[in-house]
Protein backbone atom coordinates (compact mmCIF):
# COMPACT_ATOMS: atom_id res chain seq x y z
CA UNK A 1 0.00 0.00 0.00
CA UNK A 2 1.39 3.27 -0.88
CA UNK A 3 1.93 5.28 2.40
CA UNK A 4 0.31 9.00 2.59
CA UNK A 5 1.31 11.83 0.62
CA UNK A 6 1.89 13.90 3.55
CA UNK A 7 4.05 11.68 5.21
CA UNK A 8 6.06 11.22 2.10
CA UNK A 9 6.66 15.03 1.66
CA UNK A 10 7.49 15.06 5.72
CA UNK A 11 10.25 12.68 5.15
CA UNK A 12 11.51 14.19 1.72
CA UNK A 13 11.55 17.84 3.03
CA UNK A 14 13.61 16.36 6.27
CA UNK A 15 15.97 14.61 3.55
CA UNK A 16 15.98 18.16 1.24
CA UNK A 17 16.00 20.54 4.81
CA UNK A 18 19.25 18.28 5.63
CA UNK A 19 21.07 18.90 2.02
CA UNK A 20 19.36 22.69 1.72
CA UNK A 21 21.28 23.67 5.46
CA UNK A 22 24.63 22.05 4.62
CA UNK A 23 24.86 23.70 1.65
CA UNK A 24 24.12 26.95 3.07
CA UNK A 25 26.94 26.59 5.94
CA UNK A 26 29.42 25.05 3.47
CA UNK A 27 29.30 28.01 0.84
CA UNK A 28 30.24 30.51 3.51
CA UNK A 29 33.94 29.24 3.24
CA UNK A 30 34.08 30.41 -0.23
CA UNK A 31 36.78 32.95 -0.66
CA UNK A 32 37.85 32.11 3.23
CA UNK A 33 39.34 28.54 2.94
CA UNK A 34 43.06 27.71 4.26
CA UNK A 35 43.93 27.42 0.84
CA UNK A 36 42.63 27.90 -3.16
CA UNK A 37 42.41 24.28 -3.75
CA UNK A 38 40.30 23.84 -0.72
CA UNK A 39 38.08 26.61 -1.36
CA UNK A 40 37.30 24.89 -4.84
CA UNK A 41 36.66 22.01 -3.24
CA UNK A 42 34.32 22.96 -0.66
CA UNK A 43 32.05 24.97 -2.92
CA UNK A 44 31.89 22.03 -4.79
CA UNK A 45 30.41 20.03 -2.40
CA UNK A 46 28.56 22.68 -0.99
CA UNK A 47 27.03 22.67 -4.65
CA UNK A 48 26.32 18.95 -5.07
CA UNK A 49 24.66 19.60 -1.63
CA UNK A 50 22.49 21.91 -2.66
CA UNK A 51 21.61 19.96 -5.90
CA UNK A 52 20.09 17.44 -4.09
CA UNK A 53 18.22 19.85 -1.95
CA UNK A 54 16.98 21.51 -5.04
CA UNK A 55 15.43 18.08 -6.44
CA UNK A 56 14.59 16.98 -2.93
CA UNK A 57 12.31 20.03 -2.11
CA UNK A 58 10.82 20.28 -5.92
CA UNK A 59 9.75 16.94 -5.09
CA UNK A 60 8.83 17.44 -1.51
CA UNK A 61 6.25 20.00 -2.97
CA UNK A 62 4.74 18.36 -4.91
CA UNK A 63 4.07 15.28 -2.84
CA UNK A 64 2.57 17.75 -0.54
CA UNK A 65 0.24 18.93 -3.16
CA UNK A 66 -0.40 22.64 -2.24
CA UNK A 67 1.47 24.09 -5.47
CA UNK A 68 4.95 25.00 -3.52
CA UNK A 69 8.27 25.34 -5.36
CA UNK A 70 11.15 24.56 -4.56
CA UNK A 71 12.14 28.43 -4.42
CA UNK A 72 8.99 28.62 -1.83
CA UNK A 73 10.36 26.29 0.42
CA UNK A 74 13.77 27.43 0.90
CA UNK A 75 12.95 31.01 1.22
CA UNK A 76 9.85 31.10 2.44
CA UNK A 77 9.65 28.87 5.40
CA UNK A 78 10.17 30.12 8.82
CA UNK A 79 12.98 28.24 11.19
CA UNK A 80 10.03 26.07 13.10
CA UNK A 81 8.94 24.90 9.61
CA UNK A 82 12.61 23.44 8.69
CA UNK A 83 12.91 19.75 9.77
CA UNK A 84 17.00 19.43 8.97
CA UNK A 85 18.72 17.67 11.88
CA UNK A 86 20.64 20.09 14.32
CA UNK A 87 24.16 19.35 12.80
CA UNK A 88 23.59 20.76 10.07
CA UNK A 89 22.53 24.41 11.17
CA UNK A 90 25.47 24.57 13.93
CA UNK A 91 28.42 27.50 12.67
CA UNK A 92 31.20 26.02 10.91
CA UNK A 93 33.27 26.90 13.77
CA UNK A 94 37.26 25.89 12.62
CA UNK A 95 38.44 24.35 9.81
CA UNK A 96 38.86 21.06 11.81
CA UNK A 97 34.69 21.27 12.87
CA UNK A 98 33.72 21.55 9.37
CA UNK A 99 35.50 18.43 8.24
CA UNK A 100 34.12 16.82 12.00
CA UNK A 101 30.84 17.93 10.61
CA UNK A 102 31.25 16.59 7.08
CA UNK A 103 32.83 13.69 7.86
CA UNK A 104 29.50 12.73 10.15
CA UNK A 105 26.96 14.14 7.69
CA UNK A 106 28.68 12.34 4.49
CA UNK A 107 29.29 8.90 6.34
CA UNK A 108 25.13 9.76 6.89
CA UNK A 109 24.19 10.47 3.75
CA UNK A 110 26.42 7.83 1.91
CA UNK A 111 24.64 4.94 3.27
CA UNK A 112 21.29 6.96 3.29
CA UNK A 113 21.00 7.33 -0.40
CA UNK A 114 22.30 3.83 -1.08
CA UNK A 115 19.29 2.29 0.82
CA UNK A 116 17.35 4.80 -1.18
CA UNK A 117 18.11 3.63 -4.63
CA UNK A 118 16.06 0.42 -2.89
CA UNK A 119 12.60 2.22 -2.21
CA UNK A 120 10.00 1.84 -4.19
CA UNK A 121 9.27 5.48 -5.17
CA UNK A 122 11.23 5.90 -8.55
CA UNK A 123 12.03 9.27 -8.70
CA UNK A 124 13.26 9.30 -4.76
CA UNK A 125 15.49 6.04 -5.84
CA UNK A 126 16.89 8.18 -8.86
CA UNK A 127 17.87 11.30 -6.51
CA UNK A 128 19.58 8.77 -4.47
CA UNK A 129 21.56 7.37 -7.19
CA UNK A 130 22.71 10.43 -8.22
CA UNK A 131 23.31 11.72 -4.99
CA UNK A 132 24.93 8.44 -3.64
CA UNK A 133 27.95 8.94 -5.71
CA UNK A 134 28.68 12.55 -4.37
CA UNK A 135 28.28 11.82 -1.22
CA UNK A 136 30.97 9.22 -1.41
CA UNK A 137 33.45 11.50 -2.91
CA UNK A 138 32.54 14.19 0.17
CA UNK A 139 33.11 11.20 2.55
CA UNK A 140 36.75 10.37 1.08
CA UNK A 141 37.37 14.22 1.31
CA UNK A 142 36.43 14.29 5.04
CA UNK A 143 37.92 11.69 5.51
CA UNK A 144 41.46 12.66 4.21
CA UNK A 145 41.29 15.48 6.07
CA UNK A 146 40.21 13.57 9.62
CA UNK A 147 43.61 12.50 9.18
CA UNK A 148 45.85 14.59 8.40
CA UNK A 149 44.38 17.17 11.10
CA UNK A 150 44.07 14.15 13.59
CA UNK A 151 47.42 12.87 13.17
CA UNK A 152 48.91 15.99 12.45
CA UNK A 153 50.44 18.44 14.91
CA UNK A 154 49.67 18.60 18.81
CA UNK A 155 47.62 21.45 17.91
CA UNK A 156 45.62 20.09 14.42
CA UNK A 157 45.07 17.45 16.71
CA UNK A 158 43.81 18.99 19.85
CA UNK A 159 41.20 20.77 17.17
CA UNK A 160 40.01 17.87 15.57
CA UNK A 161 39.98 16.07 18.89
CA UNK A 162 37.92 19.23 20.36
CA UNK A 163 35.70 18.79 16.93
CA UNK A 164 34.96 15.54 17.49
CA UNK A 165 33.62 15.88 20.63
CA UNK A 166 31.16 18.80 20.32
CA UNK A 167 29.62 17.32 17.42
CA UNK A 168 29.52 14.11 18.48
CA UNK A 169 25.90 14.67 21.01
CA UNK A 170 24.24 15.70 17.40
CA UNK A 171 25.08 12.65 15.93
CA UNK A 172 22.12 10.94 17.80
CA UNK A 173 19.84 12.83 16.33
CA UNK A 174 20.56 11.45 12.58
CA UNK A 175 19.26 7.81 13.79
CA UNK A 176 16.64 8.61 16.28
CA UNK A 177 13.65 6.25 15.78
CA UNK A 178 10.71 7.30 14.00
CA UNK A 179 7.29 6.67 13.75
CA UNK A 180 6.98 8.39 10.48
CA UNK A 181 10.42 6.85 8.72
CA UNK A 182 9.05 3.37 10.22
CA UNK A 183 6.32 3.54 8.09
CA UNK A 184 7.57 4.84 5.20
CA UNK A 185 10.62 1.91 5.70
CA UNK A 186 8.08 -0.99 5.68
CA UNK A 187 6.07 0.21 3.18
CA UNK A 188 8.91 0.27 1.03
CA UNK A 189 9.11 4.43 0.27
CA UNK A 190 11.80 5.65 2.88
CA UNK A 191 14.57 4.49 5.07
CA UNK A 192 14.41 4.09 8.93
CA UNK A 193 17.93 5.88 9.64
CA UNK A 194 17.65 4.03 13.24
CA UNK A 195 18.81 0.66 11.03
CA UNK A 196 21.95 3.06 9.67
CA UNK A 197 23.69 3.60 12.82
CA UNK A 198 25.64 0.63 13.48
CA UNK A 199 26.81 0.70 9.77
CA UNK A 200 27.74 4.62 10.37
CA UNK A 201 29.51 3.54 12.97
CA UNK A 202 31.37 1.11 10.84
CA UNK A 203 32.32 3.77 8.47
CA UNK A 204 33.02 6.47 11.28
CA UNK A 205 35.16 4.22 13.94
CA UNK A 206 38.23 3.33 11.83
CA UNK A 207 38.63 6.77 10.64
CA UNK A 208 39.02 8.28 14.25
CA UNK A 209 40.86 5.43 15.16
CA UNK A 210 43.71 6.22 12.60
CA UNK A 211 43.49 10.00 13.08
CA UNK A 212 44.33 8.63 16.73
CA UNK A 213 41.27 10.25 18.18
CA UNK A 214 39.08 9.05 20.81
CA UNK A 215 35.63 7.85 19.85
CA UNK A 216 33.66 10.06 22.35
CA UNK A 217 31.55 8.47 24.83
CA UNK A 218 27.75 8.61 23.40
CA UNK A 219 25.68 10.81 26.11
CA UNK A 220 23.10 12.68 26.17
CA UNK A 221 21.41 13.75 22.34
CA UNK A 222 20.99 16.89 20.95
CA UNK A 223 17.48 16.65 18.94
CA UNK A 224 14.76 18.62 17.43
CA UNK A 225 15.56 19.69 14.47
CA UNK A 226 13.28 16.47 12.83
CA UNK A 227 10.35 18.45 14.72
CA UNK A 228 10.81 22.35 13.99
CA UNK A 229 12.68 22.84 17.34
CA UNK A 230 15.80 24.64 16.01
CA UNK A 231 18.86 26.42 17.73
CA UNK A 232 19.03 30.14 17.58
CA UNK A 233 21.74 29.75 14.71
CA UNK A 234 19.02 28.08 12.13
CA UNK A 235 17.54 31.62 12.51
CA UNK A 236 20.82 33.48 11.39
CA UNK A 237 21.52 31.62 8.90
CA UNK A 238 17.78 31.66 7.20
CA UNK A 239 17.86 35.11 7.57
CA UNK A 240 21.51 35.78 5.41
CA UNK A 241 19.85 33.12 3.02
CA UNK A 242 16.57 34.28 2.24
CA UNK A 243 16.74 38.42 2.44
CA UNK A 244 16.80 39.09 -1.01
CA UNK A 245 13.80 36.50 -1.77
CA UNK A 246 11.97 37.95 0.92
CA UNK A 247 12.54 41.49 -0.05
CA UNK A 248 12.22 41.16 -3.95
CA UNK A 249 9.06 38.32 -4.45
CA UNK A 250 9.05 36.76 -7.40
CA UNK A 251 12.40 38.67 -8.54
CA UNK A 252 14.27 36.79 -11.07
CA UNK A 253 17.94 36.85 -12.89
CA UNK B 1 44.40 33.10 1.39
CA UNK B 2 47.13 32.91 4.44
CA UNK B 3 50.87 32.94 3.31
CA UNK B 4 51.51 29.80 4.61
CA UNK B 5 52.49 27.36 1.48
CA UNK B 6 52.11 23.39 0.81
CA UNK B 7 54.66 21.97 -2.06
CA UNK B 8 53.88 22.37 -5.57
CA UNK B 9 52.04 19.96 -8.05
CA UNK B 10 52.21 19.38 -11.69
CA UNK B 11 49.11 18.29 -13.05
CA UNK B 12 48.16 16.11 -16.39
CA UNK B 13 44.78 14.98 -16.99
CA UNK B 14 43.72 12.29 -19.92
CA UNK B 15 40.63 14.20 -21.87
CA UNK B 16 39.77 10.45 -22.82
CA UNK B 17 40.50 6.90 -23.20
CA UNK B 18 43.05 6.80 -25.88
CA UNK B 19 44.61 10.04 -25.89
CA UNK B 20 47.60 11.02 -23.19
CA UNK B 21 47.82 12.87 -20.68
CA UNK B 22 48.24 16.38 -21.07
CA UNK B 23 50.24 19.37 -18.91
CA UNK B 24 46.37 21.40 -17.62
CA UNK B 25 48.64 23.31 -14.65
CA UNK B 26 49.57 22.84 -11.13
CA UNK B 27 48.16 23.04 -7.40
CA UNK B 28 49.41 22.98 -3.77
CA UNK B 29 48.56 20.12 -1.67
CA UNK B 30 50.48 18.92 1.53
CA UNK B 31 50.74 15.42 -0.34
CA UNK B 32 50.25 13.08 -3.51
CA UNK B 33 46.47 11.74 -2.39
CA UNK B 34 45.88 15.70 -1.40
CA UNK B 35 47.12 16.56 -4.56
CA UNK B 36 44.99 13.93 -6.63
CA UNK B 37 42.20 15.01 -4.79
CA UNK B 38 42.89 19.03 -5.53
CA UNK B 39 43.28 18.04 -9.12
CA UNK B 40 40.00 16.61 -9.36
CA UNK B 41 38.55 18.93 -7.91
CA UNK B 42 39.83 21.82 -9.66
CA UNK B 43 40.54 20.50 -12.98
CA UNK B 44 38.31 18.33 -14.06
CA UNK B 45 34.51 19.66 -12.48
CA UNK B 46 33.26 19.79 -16.05
CA UNK B 47 33.96 16.62 -17.34
CA UNK B 48 37.69 17.13 -18.50
CA UNK B 49 39.22 14.02 -17.90
CA UNK B 50 39.11 10.28 -17.30
CA UNK B 51 42.36 9.82 -15.59
CA UNK B 52 44.92 12.48 -13.47
CA UNK B 53 48.52 12.32 -12.78
CA UNK B 54 49.73 14.90 -9.75
CA UNK B 55 54.02 14.70 -10.06
CA UNK B 56 55.88 16.69 -7.30
CA UNK B 57 56.84 19.89 -9.19
CA UNK B 58 60.52 19.75 -7.49
CA UNK B 59 60.62 16.57 -9.63
CA UNK B 60 60.30 17.89 -13.10
CA UNK B 61 63.78 18.85 -14.40
CA UNK B 62 62.90 22.13 -17.02
CA UNK B 63 65.47 23.31 -19.63
CA UNK B 64 66.82 26.53 -18.80
CA UNK B 65 65.40 29.88 -20.96
CA UNK B 66 69.22 31.14 -21.38
CA UNK B 67 69.96 27.65 -23.05
CA UNK B 68 67.43 28.41 -25.59
CA UNK B 69 69.38 29.33 -28.71
CA UNK B 70 71.46 26.12 -27.90
CA UNK B 71 69.11 23.89 -27.10
CA UNK B 72 66.24 24.98 -29.97
CA UNK B 73 67.53 27.01 -32.49
CA UNK B 74 70.10 24.52 -34.30
CA UNK B 75 66.70 22.51 -35.31
CA UNK B 76 65.41 25.53 -37.27
CA UNK B 77 67.81 25.00 -40.95
CA UNK B 78 67.57 21.38 -40.98
CA UNK B 79 63.91 20.97 -42.86
CA UNK B 80 65.43 17.72 -44.16
CA UNK B 81 64.76 16.30 -40.86
CA UNK B 82 60.67 16.46 -41.33
CA UNK B 83 59.63 13.35 -43.46
CA UNK B 84 58.09 15.63 -46.13
CA UNK B 85 61.22 14.11 -48.80
CA UNK B 86 58.71 11.14 -49.74
CA UNK B 87 56.54 10.63 -52.06
CA UNK B 88 53.38 9.55 -51.00
CA UNK B 89 51.45 7.05 -53.36
CA UNK B 90 48.12 7.81 -54.59
CA UNK B 91 44.82 6.76 -52.25
CA UNK B 92 46.95 6.24 -49.17
CA UNK B 93 44.86 7.09 -46.45
CA UNK B 94 45.69 8.63 -42.67
CA UNK B 95 48.65 10.83 -44.44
Amino acid sequence: MTPAAADRAEYVLRLGDDALIAAQRLSQWCARAPELEEDIALANIALDQLGAARLLLSYAGELAGAGRTEDDLAFLRDPPAFRNCLLVELPNGDFAHTMARLLILSAYQRLLYDWLVAVADERLAGIGAKARKESAYHLDHATQWTLRLGDGTAESHRRMQAAVDALWPYTAELFAPDPLCQRLDEAGYGVDPATLRDAWLVAVEPVLAEATLRRPVDGPAMTGGRHGRHTEHLSHLLNEMQVVHRAHPGASW
Amino acid sequence: MTEWSEPLWEVFVRPRRGLAHTHVGSLHAPDAAMALRNARDVYTRRQEGVSIWVVPAAAVTASSPAEKDAFFDPAADKAYRHPTFYPVPEGTPHL
